[in-house]
């Protein structure tokens, strides 16, 4: 589903994305993690063909990034981490014209607006603005957008945060039957290891812009000696931290 | 095609859903219509039919030149990369905006030229109609450059520098009183703007002498204009947000 090898991407000066490969199967729900500013974020915006890379190559749902963009975006489903709804106009409008944006007709939409809505618990909140949605909703409605054209891979960043407990662990159970059910590929952010640990099949450590890490979490907990995620986050993480600052 | 009227329908119903704010777009050159038209009917400098269509360039001009401040939410919000993850073409994407905008502005200009005429306004209908398409054609350029500079100037700048660039060429173009009163040196400095000749060429169909030389220079000015206009807010809204 996608094949990366030597992205990178530099801002300026600044080197968010030193040459990573990434290797992600169909039917997978991979976790992508890292610390803050460790370069998640902008790779996955070139993965889903917002960001042109500094150079690397990519084919993302069968298709290539560069030559093929448009085949790659009329496959995937992207919830960005600061949302994508705005504030000020009715959620179900919204989605209604982004299902007809790729090609839908109007009751086919409709349609398909009304079952997403449903299945993700916001029924009746389709005249709703996204300002009055309180930040679960909002969340949900946004994994809604990503979801219109039934996308064969899915990229989520950081879908969990700000959610509490119970929302959070209900979000998990729609990622998994969108597996279970559909077939989906996921590709997540999160800053939850717990979460990776309960719901990923395999995860991936960017630090610094580079892969630190990659495998089961079983694997990665056995190779540190570690009990937890987050010891081997830290413990992988920390050490490029000292690295870095030794250099 | 398709994915163009599906956007340009939802823009359309965004912003009818709130009247007020297409009365209100047009608010300054209502104004100069109410206020100031009398004054100028009686100066001696011309008549409603030299006014009216300065007051359409200005509201073409003004209006078009501010269109780009919507953008800067959808882009604060995500909405705009939401809308370039899709399989829609940017080309797309800026038109059924822009699009958008020259209905709006369509109307709003409509109901300043019914207003016009009640007032005094007695041009001929086939001229005010090719005026109308001249402004249309003209604002679409004016948007198209709006958005572009709203993705590239920083968000609270763009008002104030967008009115800076504006409103000069709107002064410059004798939009409210005619270049013909104007010094020399400000008659050929008016004469360096596009707009110049959009207004010549509008008052000149608004006075019924459809083959003069004033509609043909505006007419070509107008395109080429648009097409510059176009080919700009095309190459920025294609350049990712890096
Ligand atoms: N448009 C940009 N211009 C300049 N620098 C950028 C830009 N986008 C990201 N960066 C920088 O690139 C680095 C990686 O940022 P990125 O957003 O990918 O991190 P992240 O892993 O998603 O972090 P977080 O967990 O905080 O979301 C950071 O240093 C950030 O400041
Ligand atoms: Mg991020």
């Amino acid at each position: 589903m996608i094949h990366a090898r030597g992205l990178t991407k530099t801002f300026g000066t600044v080197e968010a994305v030193r040459g990573i490969d990434i290797d992600v199967s169909a039917g997978e729900i991979v976790g992508f993690l890292g610390p803050n500013g460790a370069g998640k974020t902008t790779t996955l915006r070139m993965l889903t063909t917002l960001l042109r890379p500094t150079s690397g190559t990519a084919t993302v749902a069968g298709h290539d990034l560069f030559a093929d963009p448009m085949g790659v975006r009329r496959r995937i489903g992207y919830v960005a981490q600061g949302g994508m709804i705005g504030p000020i106009t009715e959620i179900g409008e919204e989605m209604e014209l982004q299902a007809r944006l790729y090609g839908m007709r109007r009751p086919e939409a409709r349609e398909r607006v009304a079952d997403l809505l449903a299945e993700f618990e916001l029924a009746g909140l389709e005249r709703r603005t996204a300002a009055t949605l309180s930040g679960g909703q909002k969340r949900r409605a946004d994994i809604v957008m990503g979801l219109l054209h039934r996308p064969g891979l899915l990229f989520l960043d950081e879908p969990t945060t700000g959610l509490d407990p119970q929302s959070r662990a209900n979000l998990w159970e729609h990622v998994r039957r969108l597996r279970d059910r559909d077939g989906v590929t996921v590709f997540l952010t999160t800053h939850y290891l717990e979460e990776a640990d309960a719901l990923c099949d395999r995860v991936l450590i960017i630090d610094h812009g580079r892969i630190v890490a990659s495998g089961t979490p079983a694997e990665l907990k056995a190779a540190e000696g570690a009990a937890t995620l987050d010891e081997v986050f830290l413990a992988l993480t920390g050490r490029a931290l000292r690295e870095g600052a030794a250099a | 095609m398709s994915a163009l009227a599906t956007l340009t329908g939802h823009y359309l119903r965004g912003t009818f859903k709130s009247r007020f704010a297409v009365v209100f777009g047009a608010v300054q050159p209502l104004l100069y219509l109410v206020l100031f038209g009398p004054l100028f009917d009686r100066s001696g400098v011309g008549s409603w039919d030299t006014l009216v269509p300065g007051l359409l360039m200005q509201l073409g001009l003004v209006s078009s030149g501010l269109v780009g401040f919507g953008i800067v939410f959808d882009q604060r919000f995500g909405v705009l990369e939401r809308l370039r993850v899709t399989p829609v073409s940017r080309v797309t994407l800026l038109l059924g905006r822009v699009l958008k905008d020259s209905v709006v502005l369509l109307v709003q200009a409509v109901g300043i030229t019914v207003i016009g005429y009640a007032l005094g306004l007695r041009a001929p209908l086939a001229g005010v109609l090719l005026g109308l398409l001249l402004v249309t054609v003209l604002s679409i350029g004016m948007a198209a450059l709006s958005y572009a500079a709203a993705l590239t100037i920083r968000q609270e700048l763009f008002p104030a520098l967008m009115s800076t660039v504006v409103i000069p060429l709107m002064l410059l173009s004798g939009a409210l009183l005619p270049m013909s009163l104007a010094p020399t040196w400000l008659d050929v400095v008016s004469r360096l703007t596009p707009f110049r000749y959009a207004v010549e060429a509008l008052r000149a169909l608004f006075a019924g002498s459809y083959a003069s030389p004033a509609v043909l220079w505006g007419v070509v000015v107008s395109l080429v204009f648009v097409v510059v206009g176009m080919a700009v807010g095309t190459m920025r809204f294609q350049k990712e947000n890096a």
